[in-house]
């Protein structure tokens, strides 16, 4: 999963950049947006397919975080886009995170009890790992309005305590 | 009847002056955008503890086997240090989050 989306991201902007005459293959603010706000949603979707499956405390606990956080780092991203009068884009990179989120969910599907809890932190672990270097090596230093820009580093923070707090929970599990 | 009375506000201000250094301060700790701040800091048994959170997401002050305070998006928690020692302590929720504290006897 991890390597796969990480590939999918290069080659969305590898091949962005060869198509485009341009001289950086930079994402323009409204597909940011876009894909900041959709890495959020699928973490949601995750985190609720865990609180109807696990009933393990941790995991539960770690769940009930990400709804909470990702709701409120969300909220604030559509209060933002409205103001700036902004119109989030879809684009290769949130329809690639979607599409293997999907394949995720149905992947998780099939574990239950401690299996299911593992598999969902391990992944925890490698999707923040993945949107956090997204952020950090592409998303962050391509947002050109400031307002922007400031809340993907926000959220760079809370999701890099996100990926701590998940490995902690996953050598809980071990 | 007004002699009296000076007497009584002089007396009333006299106690006031003398238990002033006896009592506990509250100090606070302000977090922001996943910092605490400060981040390290002098107390003495018996003193306040204020978080003010100014974050969009909920944190702790989690020091491990002794306490655990929950402090909400946009609001504050206090807690009353009732022992000496250096503590560290850490936001359960965002463990990237680190702060520490000197107590020193009342």
């Amino acid at each position: 999963m991890l390597v796969r989306l990480s590939a999918a991201i290069a080659a969305f902007y590898m091949l962005s950049g060869a198509g485009v005459a341009q001289a950086a293959a930079k994402p323009t603010d409204p597909q940011i947006a876009h894909i900041a706000y959709t890495a959020g949603l699928l973490d949601i979707e995750a985190a609720k397919q865990a609180l109807s499956k696990s009933t393990n405390k941790d995991v539960r606990a770690f769940a009930e975080d990400m709804v909470r956080d990702h709701t409120a780092v969300n909220d604030k991203a559509l209060a933002l886009v409205k103001k700036l009068n902004v119109t989030p884009e879809d684009n290769d990179t949130s329809r690639a995170l979607t599409k293997q989120a999907a394949e995720k969910r149905a992947e998780l599907s099939k574990l239950d009890g401690a299996e299911f809890a593992k598999a969902y932190i391990a992944n925890e672990v490698a999707y923040h790992k993945t949107v956090n270097g997204a952020l950090e090596t592409t998303l962050i230093p391509s947002a050109s309005n400031p307002e922007l820009k400031s809340l993907l580093r926000t959220g760079l923070k809370i999701f890099q305590g996100h990926q701590q707090h998940a490995e902690e929970v996953a050598a809980a599990l071990k | 009847m007004l002699p009296g009375r000076h007497l009584f506000v002089f007396v009333v201000t006299i106690w006031g002056i003398n238990s002033v250094p006896a009592h506990a301060e509250t100090i606070q700790i302000t977090i922001d955008n996943l910092v605490f701040s400060p981040e390290e800091l002098k107390a003495k048994v018996g003193d306040t503890i204020a978080w003010i959170n100014k974050d969009i997401v909920a944190h702790t002050a989690t020091a491990r086997g002794d306490w655990d305070v929950m402090i909400p998006a946009n609001k504050s928690a206090s807690l009353v240090l009732t022992k000496a020692g250096i503590v560290e302590y850490y936001c359960r929720l965002h463990p990237n989050m680190k702060g520490w504290i000197a107590i020193t006897p009342e």
